[in-house]
């Protein structure tokens, strides 16, 4: 029987954490797609896919034979770093600090580099177009694959993390394919700031744990931690849009003085 | 190798983009497994400071790229 308390957490983490990652790989497989032809872009896309399937099987028993006390403290502050770093980018990003992520200027930036290399005629592949998506899949792909081991593989969550994880793609890849065009309308900054909390959520209970931290509620103190997190990441946003605001007034008050 | 290359590169900058916040994380989180290894202190107020250490240095961090003006 599938603990929901901490599956829950596990598989939406998962599921947006992945969705974040495949809209960005699928700008490039669609970008590639679209001008050097969808035979080579799909071939390098699924080449990516089936080395990041042999890295799973690689890596995923060796996993498994870590003593469980240091894999959590590992794994926790793996964890940790990753999912500050995404939240502290997103508060930014909130903040105004630094410009949201564009699908569109990625998509069309990524268009236009493509078209600027000349395709040799008469190859049946394009050795360009299946590098370049094969490296954009196992690039992302890889950090889909340390969210799903990193969020599953310490609390025998692995399945509902890889659920999160599929899905994530399966839809990511219909929608991209009904539309033929990037995802520009996900909400990634949104995302970002949502994974940022509960993956950072996840690596301090895991670092507890392994330390020998017996957390209140047990599982559900992820959800605690989150909660907590949320508000202080909250707090942080509201602190840099007023720090912003009051940036540019001090400069249009300076600029009419001068 | 070069693809090889890139791959070590994304890996280390998945989990480090602002090597201070990294290593503030790094620094607290081996002070803490310090104390409780030491049995310094309890481990309820390990998870306090543990907690509120990580918020701390995200705020910090934060509150300094503010000042700065720029990520």
């Amino acid at each position: 029987m599938l603990d929901w308390i901490h599956a829950g957490p596990s598989m939406t983490a998962a599921f947006v954490a992945s969705t974040v990652e495949v809209v960005e790989a699928m700008t490039i497989v669609l970008a590639v797609g679209t001008v050097r032809g969808w035979r080579s872009a799909l071939l390098g896309a699924i080449s990516g896919l089936a080395s990041l399937a042999i890295m799973v099987l690689l890596f995923g028993p060796a996993i498994a034979q870590i003593p469980l006390a240091m894999l959590q403290v590992v794994v926790g502050a793996l964890l940790l770093l990753f999912g500050m770093r995404w939240l502290r980018k997103a508060i930014l990003r909130y903040g105004g600090f630094i410009a949201l992520h564009d699908e569109d200027a990625a998509f069309a930036r990524e268009t236009q580099q493509m078209r600027g290399i000349a395709a040799r005629e008469g190859r049946a592949w394009d050795p360009i177009a299946v590098a370049t998506t094969f490296k954009a899949v196992m690039l992302e792909g890889i950090e889909v694959v340390v969210i799903v081991l990193g969020v599953g593989a310490v609390g025998g969550m692995l399945a509902p993390a890889s659920i999160g994880a599929l899905a994530a793609c399966v839809l990511v890849t219909i929608v991209a394919f009904l539309l033929r065009r990037p995802l520009s309308l996900v909400p990634e900054n949104a995302l970002k700031f949502t994974v940022g909390v509960l993956i950072s959520a996840f690596g301090l209970f895991w670092f507890g744990e392994g330390i020998g931290i017996s957390w209140p509620y047990r599982d559900a103190a992820i959800l605690g931690l989150a909660a907590l997190l949320l508000v202080a990441s909250r707090l942080a946003v509201a602190y840099l849009r007023q720090t912003k605001s009051r940036k540019q007034v001090s400069s249009l008050s300076e600029g009419a003085i001068s | 190798m070069k693809t090889l290359n890139t791959i070590i590169r994304e890996l280390f900058g998945l989990f480090v983009d602002d090597s201070t916040l990294a290593l503030a994380l790094l620094v607290l989180l081996s002070v803490v497994a310090l104390l409780v290894h030491k049995t310094w202190i309890d481990t309820s107020q390990t998870a306090v400071l543990l907690v509120a250490g990580s918020i701390a240095v995200l705020i910090e961090n934060i509150v300094r790229s503010g000042r700065q003006g720029q990520a």
